[in-house]
């Protein structure tokens, strides 16, 4: 279990407690967290599930497999803290992860 | 108009399994699909990746499994209306009346929307400006590239699409190719080809830039591009192009008066009507307790959906369950000489 925050485009906050192994972007569907439309359902393939990592959780990330930062290049304004969410595993290190959603997908 | 029994909306893996059904029952049908081709997003997402989990094929990829379905409902000559978006609804009597964004037209019985996640439309520029612009200078996709002759095009992307252009028209054009980071997700002998023409001038490669703003009048004069680490440069140039594949959006369908959850169309799982009767929905796009989005779970959708739309067909006539082994009308309508 790892507490995720959520901080979403109308300026509000979303802590949620979510079970590991959910992926933070099904973390956000599950909970009806607006602003992450996951449209492939988590295949690396749409890039609609886009978020941007507060900088210290950057590098205790996972690292981005092949194919994540090619379709980095299709969302809506990527950054170099951005991940798309169903690429990242929630697990007891995550604990305490805090995303920011852009204002839109695409 | 086209007078059919029945519209499907979206030629993806589901939609085309449908047509399947409804040739087997006797029912006619014809497809509608945004795409320029039929798959939907088994062609357009991943047409080279393998999938693993359709019945009785243990690997496949999407390209193989598309026309595994084409071939399969080829002996029911499926009329396809590629390229058309579907816009206008209307119930006239117990039929309906459909217009596509092309023009085209039907009457038909019954809709069965396999609609995916939506039509696949371009993903655009997040600069607002740019809209202004878009269709006159500022374009997602290339119609006739003859208007690029002699002129400054800036070109935004790091796929297949945005390497290809870049190349072709670096031939007669000044192409400025801007992209967020050093690597590409396109062909490496293309990235290969860019980088030689970058360093033989005929090319001016920008990387870890983006669009920052654009400028002009009636058209583009200039683009303002930022890099990653803040520094803003401005480029003149008389075209924009983006190329940052496609986004899947739900469309007019959106205005039909369907019970929509989350981008989705509620249905029942008898038939997979929607609460509109005569209208259903099948694959990705249809939602109920316990719903799954797999190709397979659009199949068995599809064939209930196709059965659903017998009664709105051929409203006098009866439909008996037959197996295509040993029915000897089901072989007739797939051609089967004996």
């Amino acid at each position: 279990m790892a507490k995720i925050t959520y901080h979403t485009h109308d300026n509000k906050t979303h802590t949620i407690d979510i079970q590991n192994g959910l992926t933070v972007m099904e973390g956000a569907i599950q909970n009806d967290i607006p602003g992450i439309d996951a449209d492939c359902g988590g295949g690396m393939a749409c890039a609609t599930c886009h978020v941007y990592v507060k900088e210290q959780w950057l590098d205790k990330l996972p690292t981005k497999e092949d194919g994540e930062e090619d379709m980095l290049d299709m969302a809506f304004e990527p950054k170099n803290n951005s991940r798309l969410s169903c690429q990242l595993i929630v697990s007891d290190e995550l604990d305490g992860l805090e995303v920011n959603i852009p204002s839109k997908q695409g | 108009m086209n007078k059919t029994d029945v519209l499907i909306i979206g030629a993806g893996p589901t939609g085309l399994f449908c047509a399947h059904q409804l040739g087997i029952i006797g029912l006619s049908c014809e497809i509608v699909d945004n795409l320029d081709k039929a798959g939907g997003q088994c062609i357009e997402l991943y047409p080279d990746k393998p999938i693993y989990d359709i019945p009785a094929l243990p690997e496949c990829t999407g390209e193989e499994l598309t026309n595994n379905l084409l071939q399969q409902i080829k002996p029911f000559n499926v009329k396809f209306h590629l390229n058309e978006r579907v816009e206008q609804l209307n119930k006239v009597e117990n039929r309906w009346h459909v217009k596509t964004s092309g023009g085209a037209e039907f009457d038909v019985a019954a809709i069965v929307i396999a609609g995916g996640v939506g039509s696949f439309e371009p993903r655009k520029f997040p600069v607002k400006e740019c809209e202004n612009f878009e269709g006159n200078s500022l374009f997602y996709s290339i119609k006739d590239k003859s208007i690029f002759k002699d002129k400054t095009i800036s070109i935004f992307g790091g796929g297949d699409s945005a390497l290809d252009w870049a190349i072709e028209l670096s031939n007669s054009s000044k192409v400025n190719l801007i992209h967020r980071r050093d690597g590409f997700s396109g062909a490496e002998s293309s990235v290969q080809k860019v980088k030689k023409l970058n360093d033989q001038g005929k090319l001016n490669l920008y990387t870890k830039y983006q669009i920052d703003s654009v400028s002009g009048d009636k058209n583009i004069k200039s683009v303002k591009i930022k890099h990653e680490e803040g520094e803003i440069k401005e480029i003149k140039t008389d075209y924009v192009l983006g190329f940052f594949g496609l986004i899947m959006q739900l469309g007019p369908i959106l205005d039909w008066g369907l019970n929509i959850n989350k981008k989705t169309i509620e249905v029942n799982t008898e038939n997979f009507e929607t609460n509109i009767s005569g209208i259903f929905a099948v694959g990705d796009i249809c939602s109920y307790p316990g719903k799954l989005k797999l190709i397979l779970s659009g199949f068995h959708e599809g064939a209930l959906a196709a059965r659903g739309c017998f009664k709105y067909a051929k409203p006098d006539e009866k439909l008996r369950f037959e197996f295509t082994t040993t029915s000897k009308a089901a072989h007739e309508r797939l051609g089967i000489k004996k």
